[in-house]
Formats: structure tokens, C-alpha cells, sequence
């Protein structure tokens, strides 16, 4: 019983994320046309969206290009990796409390795993190996330095982003994605203890996520499109999917760490029944991730690309010494309060 | 405890299996009519020059050794970050010498330039 409501749960998880993901993309082609005074996509269904339908059908009927010099096996698993790992991160996140559906006890949670955190941390750097697989294996200038240009820009802001992460760790005492939101009850939402720390990891999830200030490896103006240069049909929508999907979990991740997760203020004080509470914290949940993608997209829109040593500059210099700090003075103030 | 992650390995079988089928539809739906010049790699339009096959900057590789030594040392401060509250001041002092080290080599990097890009 337990597998088949787990596999439930991964399909219903999946499928919401996908979907959400489409309409992250129109979300992301209205709001450019509008801060840049157009009106952008609103012809396929009311106000344009039955658009992402359109897209992957046009995709999905696009010839498959693989270009005879690359490295055929490699190529086609490049954005297997890429999209495998944006969805499987979403695993441990809790996106909601218990939940009581026809008489049995549901953790909305995919995985109850004790080092949540760590598990983060490890398919992030997991993700490296897409973008940078992807740019070795077409044998092609432009998306060979894409994908190197990826590498050691994701492997530079790992360190701060596993750095700011530790004040978390400190106030919670857990590894446990659970704990970690259930220490944010109320108001005691990290974003509040941990000023410093929120602004570093979303940095450097911005850097992770290769999103404009930091998007290097995709550079249109000097490496046409970085390391997808070489994919065409759906295999190019699978990159184009999975940076989406890595925007929508590390909105997911910044959340769950930082602003109380599926924790919604006030809610328990309205009389409801358990079973509504646990549906309006899982739209709370919901809500507060598509702010912060829309956060992520009206950055990219108003924001110019920093140069390459710009970002290893601010990277290395900057954001490494700032979270070690943030560790340090998170530390006295624990123990002196 | 492995139990707990069992739900992990059918989400990847299931981000996989998407993965691959995904690949394959524009191979079974999409037109096939490939030729040299289609399947040649993209250089904006010239003859390409040369192989892509060739040595990188040492800055990279550089870059990729200092993440490994300084991701050890974050992962060091993991279990200490868990066990913050029991370990009281003498834990704090102890990071606090071990951050100190930890700058030090950071500092010698910094000063031989290995963290210079132009």
C-alpha cells in the first residue's frame, strides 16, 4: 500500500510540477513583453495560454539534428541527466503537512530522508554534468565553452550556496528538510534570522540555476546559444524543460529553507477543519514559489550579464568570505541569546 | 533507513523514463531527411576550422581543484552545524580556528593569483 500511494504521490508531484513549469515559460514570455512594452504571446486560447501546448507539439515534430562529429552516445544522454536530475531534486522537499485522504494518513513528502539537505546539495552538483556533457560531446566550439564556462561557474557558487545554507542548519539542529520548516513556525521565518544567509544562497541559486545576472554558459551574443548550440527538437526542449524545472525547484528549495516553507501565518487561528488547512498550506507553498519565479524572471529582464571574471570575482572574493562570516556571527548570537 | 529511499529510486526511474521518452518522440514523430551540411556543426556559418578538441585554460582546471579542497571543508561543517547547541562555546572556539586555517590557505590562494581572470 505504501509503494502504490508513493507512486501516487510522485505522479500527481510530477505531473503538477510539469505543469507548472509550461506555464512558468508563457509566465516568463508575457512578463518580458511586458517590461519590454509588448504584448507577447496571446493568440493560442484566451490571453495565450494554450501556448505551451503549441510549443511542444511544434517540437515534438521538429527533425532530431545530431551532428555527425559528435559523440552520439553522450549526446543523447546529456539532457536525460539534465532533466532526470531537476525533477528528482523535488523528492525530499515537503510541500505540505499530513494530509487525511480516505482514510489513510498521508506525509506530503515523496521521500522522508534524514540528510534532506546533503541529498540538495548532491543532485545539484549532479546537474553539472548535463550542461557541461552536453557541450563536450557536440564537438563544437560554442557549446564546448558553454559547457566549461557552466562547470566552473556551478562548482565556484556551490561553495557559498552550501556555506549559507549552514546558519540554517545551526537554527534548526537538523539535516531534515522537515524539521527545518517546522523550526519556521509562525514568524520565525529564517529569511528574518538569516538576512545575510538568504541573500548569498539566492545568489548563488541564481548562479546554479544559470538565470540572467549569471547566465555565461547560454551567452547569446557570444556562444549562440552556450551548450545547447547543438540540439534541436525535443531534446533541445528538454534543456530548454530543465532549466525551468532547476528555476522552479530552487524557488522550491529558497522556500522551503528560508521562507516557512508550506507554513501559512494565521491559518490555524481561522477554525477550519485539518483537511483544509493542509490544502491552503499546500497553496501557500505554491503561491510563495511562483513569487519568487517571478522574482527570478523580472531579474533577468532588468538586470545586464556580468562579465566572466566579474563573476568568478564575485563568487570567490566576495560571497565566500561573506557566508564564512554569516556562519561565524550566527554562531556567537546563538550562543550569547 | 535505506527504506526512506526507496520513493527516491522510483523518482528517478520516473525522471528518467520522461528523460527517454522524451528524446525518442522527436525521433519517431519528426521528419528524417539528413545531409552533410545539415549534420555539420554550427560556427556561424563558415567552414568550421580545426577540432573543438582542444587544450583549455589552466584557469578552469584551477578552479576545479580549489572547489574540491574548499567543498571538504564545507562538508566538515555539516555535522558540526547539527550538533551546534551541544557542543556549546568550545564548539564555536573550535570553528573559529578551524575557519582560521581555512582563511589562511584561502588568503595564500587569493595572493598567488589563482583566483585572477584577465
Amino acid at each position: 500500500m505504501e509503494i502504490i500511494i508513493t507512486i501516487i504521490k510522485i505522479i500527481v508531484v510530477l505531473g503538477v510540477m510539469l505543469g507548472c513549469v509550461a506555464y512558468i515559460v508563457l509566465l516568463e514570455r508575457r512578463l518580458s513583453a511586458g517590461i519590454q512594452n509588448r504584448i507577447g504571446p496571446n493568440r493560442v486560447g484566451w490571453q495565450g495560454l494554450l501556448q505551451p501546448i503549441a510549443d511542444v507539439m511544434k517540437l515534438v515534430f521538429k527533425e532530431d539534428i545530431v551532428p555527425t562529429k559528435a559523440n552520439r552516445f553522450i549526446h543523447d544522454l546529456a539532457p536525460i541527466i539534465s532533466i532526470g536530475v531537476a525533477m528528482t531534486t523535488f523528492a525530499v522537499i515537503p510541500f505540505g503537512d499530513r494530509i487525511n485522504l480516505f482514510g489513510y494518513d498521508i506525509k506530503l513528502q515523496i521521500a522522508d530522508v534524514n540528510i534532506g539537505i546533503l541529498y540538495i546539495l548532491a543532485l545539484t552538483s549532479l546537474g553539472v554534468y548535463g550542461l557541461t556533457l552536453s557541450g563536450w560531446s557536440s564537438n563544437s566550439k560554442y557549446p564546448l565553452l558553454g559547457g566549461i564556462r557552466s562547470s566552473a561557474q556551478m562548482i565556484s557558487y556551490e561553495l557559498s550556496m552550501g556555506l549559507s545554507i549552514i546558519g540554517v542548519i545551526m537554527i534548526a539542529g537538523s539535516l531534515e528538510l522537515d524539521t527545518i520548516v517546522e523550526a519556521q513556525a509562525g514568524w520565525r521565518w529564517n529569511i528574518i534570522l538569516q538576512p545575510i544567509g538568504f541573500i548569498t544562497f539566492v545568489v548563488a541559486a541564481f548562479a546554479e540555476t544559470n538565470r540572467l545576472p549569471f547566465d555565461l554558459p547560454e551567452a547569446e551574443p557570444e556562444l549562440v546559444a552556450g551548450y545547447h548550440t547543438e540540439y534541436s527538437g525535443m531534446k533541445f526542449a528538454l534543456f530548454y524543460l530543465s532549466e525551468y524545472a532547476n528555476m522552479f525547484v530552487a524557488s522550491a528549495i529558497i522556500t522551503t529553507l528560508f521562507l516557512g516553507g508550506w507554513q501559512v501565518p494565521f491559518v490555524h487561528s481561522l477554525g477550519l477543519p485539518d483537511f483544509w488547512v493542509s490544502v491552503i498550506q499546500v497553496f501557500g507553498f505554491l503561491f510563495k514559489i511562483i513569487l519568487i519565479v517571478a522574482f527570478f524572471i523580472i531579474i533577468r529582464w532588468t538586470i545586464p550579464r556580468f562579465r566572466y571574471d566579474q563573476l568568478m570575482n564575485l563568487g570567490w572574493k566576495f560571497m565566500l568570505p561573506i557566508a564564512i562570516l554569516n556562519l561565524l556571527i550566527t554562531g556567537l548570537i546563538i550562543l550569547l541569546i | 533507513m535505506l527504506v526512506d529511499y526507496i520513493p527516491v529510486g522510483i523518482m528517478i526511474v520516473f525522471g528518467v523514463a520522461f528523460g527517454l521518452f522524451m528524446m525518442k518522440a522527436s525521433e519517431w514523430f519528426g521528419p528524417k531527411n539528413p545531409n552533410e551540411i545539415k549534420q555539420s556543426i554550427y560556427e556561424s556559418g563558415m567552414e568550421p576550422i580545426r577540432s573543438a578538441r582542444e587544450r583549455m585554460s589552466i584557469k578552469y582546471y584551477m578552479v576545479a581543484m580549489l572547489f574540491i579542497i574548499f567543498d571538504i571543508e564545507v562538508v566538515f561543517m555539516y555535522p558540526w552545524a547539527v550538533n551546534f547547541r551541544q557542543l556549546g562555546m568550545f564548539g564555536l572556539i573550535e570553528m573559529f580556528i578551524f575557519v582560521a586555517i581555512l582563511m589562511a590557505g584561502f588568503v595564500y590562494v587569493w595572493k598567488k593569483g589563482a583566483l585572477k581572470w584577465d
